[in-house]
């Protein structure tokens, strides 16, 4: 073979991983067979090549044998590429003329004949041999961090993250869709298993929001698109209008009772439909912000235009209501962005034999925490829709989760706070409370000793699936109540049990509007539908799309203390992006051969990444090397090859190949 | 005209269950669609079958449904609940598991895909779907006067296929009885088990499970029950004395096809549509549906 690369001088390594790969792959006769192929001078075998040792070999060897390509066999370039490459860099050599062979997952994990295993090994760094004579040298690109940060979504991830980084210095903007921040926890009464009170921890982190200088709420709002890649992100902002200037609004709230509703009609969306609130209204008294939103599917002047308007009447001098406000458009430019959009609970209707929406005393388990909350729709009484208070309550686990016919997943909270619910609903009422579980999940800071706690309070504790919840009734005894029809797995019966009340346990899903979050942030989601980590473990608030992170509920669903956890998370990896100032990219990208594109846009549509655009002055394809992930998709498409890519250029898969098949 | 719908009665229609025939064919006589039954059927593979060797039961569901493909039906009605079940399942496990596929067809020279494509469907999916409850009020010729009904769907028709109506809460023989004016009571227990063949094998359990239907229909108000499959009807309508005998209870409660109803409605005879056939609440049936001996029948 003539020699196309001048004096091309391969080293080439094979580790042992201890045992991992030598008791599989015979490592001597991979190095002894290395030292035949073409170009290689010198190879090598070590006991772990990424220890501190076996790096100083390939950095002395690159020096005393003047070695300019280095392959390592070892394991997947996912965890040691980077070391091996940092490794050529302190030897002096650029760190793209190198190549790594994955010999441990790729051959002796995989394996058990140990002839057949060092055959495959063969050829893996017989192709890598052939291809790393080709490699040419390339350079990370920089990318500059815009300091500021986007955070989606106002629950208690949101709050957490965003305080975490304005308390940091960084300026943040949060985005929530509801006209108040707070989400799901600003709704419970009680916390498990401290039974420490929801809002006396979350109002103050509310309040902290809404006064902090570095931190721009807009409620009542949503991102409709966003645009760039890390570090230089635009997105835009659609601030629906709540009818009531938030900078003249003085918070008197004179305007909710002056409203020509005199009774409130309109059902109330923060009490789970269960009290009722004016057109003109403020979800609960301690909403941030503190300024009241009408509604205008209700208000009698959007829908007659013949109000009295009372309410403009009451604010007086202020002019705060205006009811002419359009939806307003913001742009704002930031480096990172933190997805905190959090999760639904499942829709009990959608399993009827549990009788939601049919029997009037079924309830779901966010209604009953709305009833036991002093600020509730009842003040904190627990009485069924009928006035009377519930002398025996069933509580059903697993309602839309572990089950193959709605979602497969364990909801994670449910257990705990059905625990909390038994403990609230009978120190309110005196109640017997029957749980029914599968298996009670109480894996916890305090979470088992919460439920010896409820043991000991008498609740009953029922394990079985529940079957159904029905109101026919056998005999006079159950006569007016709804009968829960359950198997007693550990009694080995069925067992039929009145009660006057049923909480319907409800599990947690992705919101139905994660598809269209996702569309817009360009991320994925795991097949049941939340937002997908970069890795379960070492990366769990990373998304693929970099700068992007996770936290809370639309990642998977978590109880307050670890959605919390994950915040700081979320928050500490932007900062720790933002304090970089900077990110290098990798240099593996496509790149467009101008002279050769002929301006199709096949590459355009096929790119997940969003990363190439349409140059119409030249009427050619542009790759924007930040954006651009190294998938490509693009040069397999390119129907005329004008799709190039570094790391992938035609002649090194070629040599590749060829490696792989030329050990006949 | 469309072509003909396939008819495969089972052996039900043709025994215990004549009255459901009867009514059905009148029925469809009624609405001017044409059913054919199927030449040389033979029997469905459901129950004693489907629990001692599977592999017949699906041979045999196999031979049905090759007869179907043969006769160029692209639907199969299947009144019984138990016919309709094990043809379904049938094609479901045919698709589903290869092993099932062989033992259909052993010889492996068939083309069982072909028999896939025929559309295994219940009477009352096919009213509700093709006719509708809008053209059937519009067709009633009869105003009712008899009292509150219960529909009782059984477990049959609707599970694990939930494609002739709801799986847990059906709604279709409900809306068909309202759209002709039957005044029907929401229950519980609509696709509760009847007993099946348990009134054979277990006899005290499965007269239980009929009781608790009999009882928890009539607590609801209904004064007669109406169903979907002849078990179901024979279960709820044989065993009514033997009720009142052991507690003392006495129902004597028309048990109906919804096609007599239905049929009834739409100008049926009393014979025609099998109301002779009953065995309890005759004196009720006779109220309701016989022609009144002097004229002013209530026709609408």
């Amino acid at each position: 073979m003539s020699d196309p690369h001048g004096a091309v001088r391969i080293g080439v390594y094979t580790c042992h991983c201890g045992t991992n790969i030598a008791a599989t792959v015979d490592v001597k006769a991979l190095a002894q067979f290395a030292a035949t192929l073409p170009h290689v001078v010198l190879s090598r075998d070590y006991k772990y090549m990424c220890s501190d040792p076996g790096q100083e070999l390939i950095r002395q060897d690159i020096r005393d044998h003047d070695l300019n390509r280095i392959v390592v066999a070892s394991c997947s370039p996912h965890l040691h590429e980077h070391t091996f490459r940092t490794a050529l860099k302190v030897g002096g050599l650029n760190p793209y003329y190198f190549h790594m062979v994955n010999i441990r997952e790729q051959a002796s994990w995989v394996h058990v004949d140990k002839a057949q295993a060092t055959r495959k090994a063969q050829d893996l760094v017989c192709a890598a041999v052939r291809r790393v004579a080709f490699h040419q040298p390339l350079e990370r690109g920089r990318v500059a961090i815009h300091p500021d940060v986007l955070v989606l979504g106002g629950g208690i991830a949101g709050i957490h993250a965003a305080l975490t980084l304005a308390n940091a210095g960084k300026h943040v903007f949060l985005v929530e869709k509801e006209p108040t921040i707070g989400g799901h926890m600003a709704k419970f009464d009680k916390t498990f298993p401290t039974l420490d009170c929801a809002a006396c921890i979350l109002t103050p982190k509310m309040s902290a929001v809404r006064s902090h200088p570095n931190i721009t709420l807009w409620t009542y709002s949503e991102v409709t698109r966003v645009d760039g890649y890390v570090g230089n992100y635009k997105a835009t902002v659609l601030r629906h209008p709540r009818y009531v200037d938030e900078d003249l609004c003085a918070g008197c709230l004179e305007c909710l009772d002056a409203c020509v509703y005199k009774q409130a009609k309109v059902p109330d969306e923060f009490n789970m439909r269960l009290s009722k609130r004016k057109p003109i209204y403020i979800p609960f008294p301690q909403a941030v912000p503190q300024v009241p939103v009408i509604d205008p599917e209700t208000c009698i002047q959007f829908k007659s235009g013949k109000c009295k308007k009372t309410c403009i009447e009451a604010c007086g001098d202020r002019h705060a209501i205006n009811l002419h406000a359009e939806p307003e458009i913001e742009e704002i430019e930031v480096g990172t962005v933190i997805l905190a959009t959090g999760f639904q609970t499942f829709d009990a209707a959608r399993i009827p034999y549990y009788g939601y929406g049919k029997y009037p005393n079924v309830y779901t388990a966010l209604e009953v925490e709305r009833l036991v909350n002093a600020s509730g729709p009842t003040g904190g009484e627990v009485i069924l829709r009928d006035g009377r208070k519930p002398q025996t309550v069933a509580i059903v686990h697993c309602v839309g989760s572990r089950d193959e016919n709605t979602h497969r997943w364990c909801s994670r909270v449910c257990c705990m706070y059905s625990l909390k619910l038994a403990h609230l609903i009978k120190e309110h009422t005196g109640a017997e409370i029957f749980n029914f579980y599968i298996d009670m999940r109480t894996p916890g800071k305090g979470f088992e000793e919460f439920y010896q706690k409820l043991l000991n309070e008498r609740v009953h504790f029922i394990r079985g699936r529940v079957a159904e919840v029905t109101d026919w009734e056998l005999d006079p005894s159950e006569e007016g109540k709804l009968v829960i029809r359950a198997e007693d797995t550990l009694a080995g019966f069925v067992r039929r049990i009145p009660v006057d009340m049923v909480v319907l346990a409800t599990g947690l899903e992705p919101r139905a509007d994660a598809p269209e979050v996702r569309r817009i942030f360009n991320i994925s989601c795991a097949s049941e539908g939340f937002f997908l980590e970069r890795h379960p473990k070492l990366a769990p608030v990373n998304t693929f799309t970099d700068g992007i992170f996770l936290a809370g509920c639309c990642q998977g669903p978590k109880d307050i203390p670890d959605t919390v956890a994950q915040a700081g998370a979320a928050a500490a990896e932007a900062l720790a992006l933002i304090d970089a100032g900077y990110v290098e990219t990798e240099p593996n990208t496509a790149h467009v051969e101008e002279a050769v594109c002929c301006g199709c846009k096949t590459c355009i549509s096929m790119c997940p990444y969003r990363a190439i655009s349409f140059v119409n002055e030249i009427h050619k394809s542009r790759v924007n090397e930040v954006l651009c992930k190294g998938c490509g998709t693009c040069v397999a498409a390119c129907p005329s090859g004008a799709v190039r890519q570094h790391l992938f250029e035609d002649d090194e898969i070629f040599a590749e190949i060829e490696g792989v098949l030329s050990n006949a | 005209m469309a072509s003909a719908y396939g008819y495969f009665p089972g052996c039900s229609l043709k025994g215990t269950g004549v009255a459901y025939e009867e009514s059905l064919l009148e029925l469809f006589r009624l609405l001017d669609l044409p059913l054919a039954e199927l030449q040389d059927w033979n029997c469905c593979g459901a129950t004693s079958y489907m629990s001692i060797d599977e592999s017949s039961a699906f041979q045999l569901s196999a031979r049905n449904l090759a007869l179907a493909h043969k006769a160029s039906h692209a639907d199969l009605l299947a009144p019984c609940s138990a016919c309709y079940l094990v043809l379904r399942k049938a094609q479901d496990y045919m698709q589903k598991y290869p092993q099932v596929a062989r033992e259909m067809d052993p010889w492996g020279n068939g083309n069982l895909r072909v028999l896939n494509q025929i559309r295994v469907r219940h009477p009352l999916e096919v009213l509700f779907t093709d006719v509708g409850p809008d053209r059937l009020r519009q067709k009633v010729v009869r105003r009712w006067h008899g009292g509150n009904v219960a529909c009782y769907y059984g477990c049959q028709m609707v599970r694990p296929y939930a494609e002739a109506d709801r799986d847990h809460d059906p709604v279709r023989m409900d809306e068909l009885l309202e759209a002709v004016g039957v005044p029907t009571v929401d229950w519980s227990l609509k696709t509760k088990c009847c007993g099946g063949s348990l009134t054979g094998t277990a006899h005290p359990v499965g007269v239980r499970l009929n009781y608790i239907l009999l009882k928890e229909a009539a607590r609801k108000g209904a004064q007669a029950i109406v169903t979907v499959c002849p078990l179901c009807q024979y279960n709820l309508d044989a065993y009514q004395s033997e009720i009142r005998r052991d507690t003392g209870q006495r129902f004597d409660m028309p048990i109906l096809y919804f096609t007599q109803i239905l049929g009834w409605a739409l100008g049926g005879g009393y014979k025609s549509l099998g109301f002779r056939r009953a065995v309890a609440g005759r004196k009720t049936i006779a109220q309701w549906f016989a022609p009144a001996r002097t004229e002013k029948e209530a026709y609408v």
